[in-house]
């Protein structure tokens, strides 16, 4: 029985695998950012685009604040046409889920029994939303969908998780209209990536405009609300490449190019635990647009033989209600939060040092301080405390 | 369809059709130019769309906010027509504007 079946197996593999250059799997910031970069470093052999979605890629952050509120439409964050993908020579391979991978045969094999063949894999499959009963969850157009439907009947909304997506969404339900509770584990907001600063500032924004903050819950009765979302991070999809034998754990690791442990097996964005430039001196995963794309194009130099290693300066945002949030660098490990401005006046900066250098920046509707701090990282200058805090002086003139 | 000319990183020249309504920026992009990476998706937070615009439509233009002027300023490709596409709004008025994919920092 066992031969007949591998005779098969065999048979299927010769008549219907097909083989791509560089295979990408992911559709999201990475992936897209691996396929367009490798066009315009002048890649001319095959890639492919593998997703699990059947949409054509799209934008992730305004799912959970513009499309979520209904203010711009699906069509509206794609981030290429059609024809683009078309023009550029990148085939689409939508509705496939890579199960396993042979790092010696250099296949893939897919959830729908289709085996695809590769030169180099560039694996950029993100992560998967933590579940929670059966909390709705934002990552794809279709949880939001599915969420907004829900939402037509409901009026109490409770919202678990007080990291980012949480706070998204508490504000755009609020704005919807709908009487949001917040719930988080830790005792404050934002725990995991930010300082007391922005919590307590955040908190207090969030009260202000209705929510219904409950910070330190470890456990919450959600049947007395009508609908409740889960912001509470993602699982890393890593599972292929570990059990094919990668290094990794929570994400998949990769050296300073993107590479794996894996030969011809490169990673970037959510999933890739590497050691950041500017991070704290251990493997460590990033979710952000900035992360995915840089070290993406990162991969893609590296496969058309032009390596440089990964260096790009961390950058996030985030909208709520009217705060445009923007983060530069990481605040990993940092031993001193200075807080710069008043936070009461809705415009002011947070500086994060370890010592004695200026290692991130948490900025509230303060470009200014964004853009230009961005240098005081760079330099790792170490200037006095005083002179940081004084908002009257602008942080470029603080440089040496 | 009012018309965009775009003169990309390489000096070719392009025209795309712009949809009213759009950021230039989403036009752009659509209309597939690659090199406006646009990563922030036009919120104003990187200035990744940076295209200079051709003086001719300087006067056709919404004023810069001060947001825009110190993004801008991270750009050692600033110039006098420098703007972020993601802020200025396409319509019929702009119909013809000709502008050039600013190089990457």
């Amino acid at each position: 029985m066992r031969g007949r079946r591998n005779r098969q197996r065999d048979h299927h593999r010769g008549a219907e695998l097909t083989r791509f250059d560089v295979l990408v799997v992911g559709t999201g910031h990475a992936g897209v950012a691996a396929a367009i970069h490798l066009r315009q470093a002048g890649f001319a052999g095959s890639i492919a685009l593998l997703g699990e979605e059947t949409e054509l890629p799209y934008e992730r952050p305004p799912l959970s604040k513009d499309y979520l509120l209904g203010t711009r439409g699906r069509e509206e964050f794609r981030f290429r046409t059609a024809d683009f993908w078309a023009d550029k020579g990148v085939a689409l391979v939508p509705g496939e889920r890579v199960e396993r991978i042979d790092p010696q045969a250099r296949t893939v094999a897919c959830a729908s029994g289709r085996e695809i063949g590769y030169s180099e894999l560039v694996w950029t499959a993100g992560g998967r939303a933590r579940r929670l009963g059966n909390a709705h969850v934002i990552r794809t157009l279709d949880d939001v969908d599915r969420l907004k439907e829900a939402l037509t009947d409901a009026r109490s909304v409770l919202v678990i998780g007080g990291g980012w997506i949480g706070l998204e969404a508490a504000a755009a339900l609020t704005k919807l209209g709908k009487r949001v509770t917040l719930a988080e584990r830790e005792p404050r907001l934002l725990a995991r990536c930010s300082g007391h600063a922005l919590s307590d500032f955040l908190a207090d924004r969030h009260v202000r405009e209705g929510v219904d903050v409950r910070l330190g819950v470890a456990d919450i009765d959600s049947s007395a609300f009508d609908l409740v979302v889960a912001g509470i991070g993602i699982e890393p999809e890593g599972g292929p490449l570990l059990d094919a034998g990668a290094e990794g754990g929570n994400g998949v690791l990769v050296d300073e190019l993107g590479r794996t442990t894996l030969p011809h097996i490169w990673a970037a964005g959510d999933v890739a635990l590497h050691r950041n430039p500017f991070g704290p001196d251990r493997p460590i995963r990033i979710e952000s647009v900035q992360h995915a794309t840089d070290q993406a194009a990162c991969v893609a130099r590296a496969i058309v033989g032009a390596p440089a290693p990964y260096a790009a300066m961390p950058w996030f945002w985030s909208n709520q209600y009217d705060l445009k949030l923007q983060t530069v660098g990481l605040s990993h490990d940092h031993d001193e939060e200075l807080v710069r401005g008043d936070p009461a006046s809705g415009r002011f900066s947070i500086l994060y040092r370890r010592k004695g250098k200026v290692i991130a920046l948490d900025c509230v509707n303060m470009v200014r301080d964004y853009v230009q701090g961005r240098a005081l990282i760079e330099r790792g200058s170490e200037v006095e405390a005083s002179l940081l805090t004084d908002a009257e002086r602008p942080l470029k003139s603080l440089l040496e | 369809m009012p018309i965009i000319n775009v003169t990309t990183r390489d000096g070719h020249s392009r025209a795309i059709e712009g949809k009213p309504g759009r950021s230039l920026m989403e036009n752009l992009r659509a209309g597939g130019i690659e090199e406006i990476l646009a990563l922030c998706g036009g919120c104003c937070s990187c200035a990744t769309c940076h295209v200079y615009v051709d003086e001719a439509w300087s006067a056709a233009l919404p004023p810069m906010s001060e947001d825009e002027d110190d993004l801008l300023s991270t750009s050692g490709a600033r110039e006098g027509n420098s703007r972020l596409s993601c802020q200025i709004p396409f319509g019929p008025a702009l119909d013809g504007i000709e502008v050039t994919v600013a190089p990457e920092d």
